[in-house]
């Protein structure tokens, strides 16, 4: 039990001037995880950069748990491309691909209709009541970049919050007790 | 200084350090291959063409479709998603595209392949423009990787036209 004893002892030998220490490298680590997911925001021109799959509908190409890179360009949207799309009164964003794309001749609007692979039929089913179509506005990106399983970290942590709070206080435990 | 708490972590972030790297290179050795898709596509008949009652025309045709896909396939690919979509312009849209058939390849031995379909989704024109209309047939492709960055690219087949009555 050599290590329990030592943390004991390092907590209880903590002085002002670690503490406060402490507090800013903790301090420095979130708000570095901020920058980077801003400036990734900024580089890709996407509210959200990165997100993770949630349902089977694009399987077997992306699996619930693998992890998608947006981009979101001024490039017109064309057939084939991975889009992520918001729908009036959904909260979760969608990915499926386009099937059907109609560009207007003089104001460049598209209506764009968009099907899961692995679903049978398009999502004129999943839009908003009486919606045929979807437009620009209503798509956040296109997928560029794939990573699998990684994902899995998120989905696990929102379904059971209890591993959250044990790693969350686990690193905390580390940060404090660590001596450097 | 080497407590276990700082060897793990140590051990754990080079671990992931690695592991990106390696599906960073994996993705990057992708760009080296070599590739020479082919495709044809021929219209064999068209089965239906008429004026819904909504105002748009709507077509169902059958289409012979030829391709070698296989030398899009690399270590890093997991699979290809092919799709050929008929391409055409009217006075009200700058660009159509209307996906008729699709498949999702998994293998390399399946890359090569030629089948007799009939139009999987629905051709419907916004409008009634499509009497005696020239249009393209375009085989796309969408590679997805095992890790790392999708890439797409076409074959676009062009000279195809509808009928000048409906049927």
């Amino acid at each position: 039990m050599g290590w329990i004893g030592e943390t004991v002892d390092s907590i209880k030998s903590i002085q002002i001037r670690q503490l406060l220490t402490q507090a800013i490298s903790l301090g420095m680590i979130v708000t570095s995880a901020l920058i980077i997911w801003k400036a990734l925001m900024c580089v890709t021109g996407s509210e959200s950069p990165v997100v993770v799959v949630l349902s089977g509908s694009m399987e077997p190409g992306f699996k619930r748990g693998d992890i998608l890179f947006l981009h979101m360009s001024k490039d017109p949207i064309r057939a084939g491309e991975i889009v992520v799309f918001n729908v009036d009164g959904r909260d979760i964003p969608i990915v499926h691909r386009v099937i059907k794309v109609h560009e207007r001749e003089n104001t460049g609007e598209v209506d764009v209709l968009t099907k899961g692979d692995n679903n049978y039929g398009d999502d004129r089913l999943l839009y908003a009541q009486g919606q045929l179509w979807l437009h620009r506005h209503h798509i956040m990106g296109r997928a560029v970049g794939f990573l699998p399983y990684v994902g899995w970290v998120t989905i696990i942590m929102t379904e059971k919050p209890i591993i959250k709070y044990i790693l969350i206080g686990a690193l905390g435990l580390l940060v404090i007790t660590s001596k450097d | 200084m080497h407590s276990f708490g700082y060897r793990a972590n140590a051990l754990l972030t080079f671990a992931v350090t690695a592991l990106a790297f390696i599906c960073a290179i994996a993705s990057f050795s992708d760009k080296f291959s070599n590739q020479n898709p082919s495709a044809e596509i021929q219209i064999l008949n068209i089965n239906r063409f008429k004026k819904q009652s909504r105002g748009n025309d709507e077509v169902s045709l059958t289409l012979d479709i030829a391709a070698d896909l296989q030398s899009l396939f690399t270590w890093n690919t997991k699979q290809i998603f092919a799709f050929v979509a008929a391409e055409y312009e009217t006075p009200k849209n700058s660009l159509n595209q209307v996906s008729l058939w699709d498949a999702i390849i998994p293998a390399k031995e399946n890359a090569k392949f030629r089948i007799q379909v009939s139009n999987k989704y629905r051709f419907i024109d916004q409008g009634h423009n499509l009497r005696g209309k020239e249009f393209n047939l375009t085989l796309h492709w969408h590679v997805m990787p095992k890790t790392g960055k999708m890439f797409a690219d076409k074959i676009v087949m062009s000279g195809y036209s509808l009928p000048d009555a409906y049927r």
